[in-house]
């Protein structure tokens, strides 16, 4: 626990709060690009120690949050049909355009929770005469063990296992947020558990060809308000360059063991985002060698699309265009009992974390 | 008793029939086990005698899995209620004993639980005075279900009441939080870690009880925070009472194994259940000779203050984080569920 408790120390975390007010001369807006960040953010009550010149904004960095919709309906036929879904907590309560996982378990889905793919192979070779899928959702971060499962049942010569994958990847993303037109971002906090995988190197063309500071950042208060100082450092001296604050976990090359495992099994495909749309290059998807593992070939159901909900701004959310308390919808329609969209379900979708621990009229 | 005698392994649907199976059931393990006068009677009910206010409480326990690391579902069975009891002001002194059992449950494991119920009904104090058995088909069941309900005697000098919590007031818990539900996370299905994380289940009665008796009516609220965790007990107290609560989170007793299982699982422990864990709420003038009877009693070691009652920010928890922001903590909305990554 000590690095836990380090970084959660009043008096480091003051100095670096009272540097970025000594620091700052105008208004920055940052965007931190991962839900676990938006939820230290959050959660620790930082937002309201920030100097009011320090926007945040709220990135796509949410696997369950910019999962799209037919994705779930997908997973949700697969569970109608007798199939094992084995998937990661939070997904499961994520509304598809009927219903959600949870709600397709109580109508009599095999659904299991898990916390490691690795398990959902142990179900398959234990129950040989039904079929298993993996919901293999999330960023980088996710994708190793999602793609070290695929190896596993290889090895063990399973023809009961496949994975519904839905990875996507963090760079094509912040470009994808900085070509919009309504982009108002001046600085990245990089998404450090994603860099623990990839490294940073594909990060600095992004910087230099945007002009746009991006500092790999962790998850801590004192992480958070140092990548903040860095960022903030950066765009008052006209800087625009990689810094690495979570360096006790990032390595500029990554994870070279995790990057092979990936190479072996995905290759770089479209990919489409909820609320957002297709972004070319965006995800995984596996390659040849492995399509027998594709549950949506193996299954037939790559036809099944379904609108978004129109009620729902996840789109502008995940793009920091609007923030959650600005949606119309926010808390009294939508509200984490009942959620229009994923954003509010999971514990580091935006809406959820701005829902649970944020109440601005409350706490000044 | 040891399986040996009954001529049977495993419960079947003959056991819940009411007929000659099921008193068979009854009479060697059941009675034998919690023979008492009430019980010996056989009768449909049991006439029991207070003088005075009683407090009743019910619940039902469906915990899977059945046996955990500190315990099983048979002496959870006791201290819950015996705690929810208890909770009231009360002295429990009875229970009724429920089970609904799935065919097929092993009987070792049933005599297991049996005797782990009287061993954690003599411990509280209590007496089960009636009792059912029913048994369903495989697959309508999860091995075992219990019910049981408590009956006490409210002690004439408790005065337990969300009316008497006012501004200032202090808010104790006597040891650990999440100590039960992380347990019972670590041997689920699918999210097996290793640990030695024990369940806290425990009953808090008398420990409750010497409490009413030494500070009366100035300790005004105790409630077990099981179900919801702590965050879902306090919100619910702010809004009863319209008043503000201010939790610190430094000052929140969490064992190192439950707090990394915790950061690992990203779940918060504030919403984790508890077994033998309750909240008071204290007038302020005492809430130190609270804390340090409390800390001299064996299930109340770490116990600690953990926040006030404000007129700030009415019907809202407001926790202050060890960095010093604030948030609000909000009740639990269904199940926590663990996060991606």
């Amino acid at each position: 626990m000590k690095y836990l408790t380090e970084y959660r120390n009043l008096e480091a975390t003051k100095k670096y709060l009272e540097l970025i007010d000594k620091t700052i001369t105008k208004r920055w807006n940052i965007m931190e690009i991962c839900g676990g960040q938006t939820h230290g953010l959050v959660k620790n009550g930082i937002l309201e120690l920030l100097p009011d010149k320090v926007q945040m904004i709220h990135g796509p960095g949410c696997p369950v949050c910019v999962t799209p919709l037919n994705l779930i309906d997908k997973a949700i036929e697969l569970l109608e049909n007798g199939v094992i879904v084995c998937s990661f907590g939070d997904m499961i309560r994520v509304p598809g355009s009927k219903k959600s996982l949870l709600e397709a378990k109580a109508d009599g889905g095999d659904l299991r929770i898990l916390y490691s793919p690795i398990e959902a192979v142990n179900i398959a070779k234990k129950n040989p005469d039904k079929e298993v899928v993996f919901f293999a959702v999330g960023f980088e971060t996710t994708a190793p063990a999602n793609a070290l499962s695929v190896l596993h049942a290889q090895k063990e010569g399973l023809k009961n296992y496949s994975i519904l994958v839905s990875h996507v990847l963090v760079p094509p993303a912040m470009e994808a947020i900085l070509d919009d037109e309504f982009c108002n971002i001046d600085a990245f906090l990089g998404a450090g558990h994603v860099c623990a995988i990839m490294g940073y190197r594909e990060y600095h063309p992004l910087a230099e060809k945007y002009k746009i500071p991006i500092v790999i950042t962790g998850f801590e208060p004192l992480d958070l308000v140092q990548g903040i100082y860095l960022a903030v450092k950066q765009l008052e001296n006209e800087i625009h360059k990689v810094e690495n604050q979570y360096s006790r976990a990032v390595k500029e090359e990554g994870n070279k063991a995790a990057i092979n495992v990936i190479k072996q099994v995905f290759k770089v495909g479209n990919r489409e985002w909820r609320g957002i749309g297709e972004i070319p290059n965006s995800g995984y998807v596996l390659t040849k060698e492995f399509k027998e593992f594709d549950a949506e070939l193996k299954f037939g159901i790559t036809n099944i699309k379904v609108p978004e909900n129109p009620e729902c701004i996840a789109g502008e959310i995940l793009r920091g265009i609007k923030k959650p308390h600005e949606c119309n919808q926010f808390g009294e329609v939508c509200n984490p009992s009942n959620p229009l969209g994923a954003p509010m379900v999971s514990s580091e979708g935006a809406c959820a974390a701005y829902y649970h621990f944020s109440n601005n009229d409350i706490l000044k | 008793m040891d399986k040996g005698e009954l001529g049977f392994d495993s419960i079947n649907l003959g056991h819940g029939s009411g007929g000659l199976m099921t008193r068979d059931l009854l009479d060697k393990i059941i009675f034998k086990t919690f023979s008492n006068p009430f019980l010996d009677q056989k009768h449909d009910g049991s006439i029991v005698k207070f003088d005075g206010p009683i407090a009743i409480s019910t619940d039902s326990f469906v915990v899977s899995p059945i046996f955990f690391k500190g315990g099983n579902i048979g002496e959870l069975a006791v201290h819950g209620t015996v705690n929810d009891v208890a909770m009231c002001g009360a002295i429990p002194k009875y229970l009724s004993l429920a089970f609904v059992v799935e065919e097929g449950l092993k009987i070792d494991e049933f005599i297991t639980i049996v005797n782990s119920i009287k061993e954690a009904a003599d411990n509280s104090g209590v007496q089960i005075i009636t009792g059912d058995t029913k048994v369903v088909e495989r697959g309508k069941g999860d091995k075992i279900f219990i019910n049981t309900t408590g009956f006490g005697k409210v002690n004439s000098k408790a005065n337990i009441s969300t009316d008497n919590i006012k501004v200032g007031d202090k808010i104790i818990v006597n040891g650990y939080l999440a100590q039960h539900g992380m347990a019972i996370m670590s041997q689920r299905e699918g999210l097996e870690f290793e640990s030695t994380i024990e369940s806290d289940s425990t009953n808090l009665n008398f420990l409750v009880n010497d409490l009413i008796n030494e500070f009366g009516n100035k300790i005004h609220l105790f409630r077990d925070p099981t179900r919801g965790g702590v965050a879902s007990v306090l919100s619910e107290i702010a809004q009863d009472i319209n008043q503000g609560v201010n939790i610190y989170e430094n000052d929140i007793p969490l064992e190192k194994q439950v707090a990394a299982a915790c950061e690992i699982l990203g779940l918060d422990p504030l919403y984790v259940a508890n077994e033998g864990l309750f909240i008071t709420i204290v007038d302020a003038e005492i809430a130190d000779e609270v804390l340090k009877f409390i800390k001299n009693d064996e299930k109340g070691r770490n116990s600690a203050c953990i926040g006030e009652i404000t007129e700030e920010h009415q019907g809202k928890v407001v926790m202050y984080s060890s960095i010093g922001g604030k948030r609000i903590v909000t009740p639990l909305i269904g199940e926590q569920l663990p996060r991606i990554c």
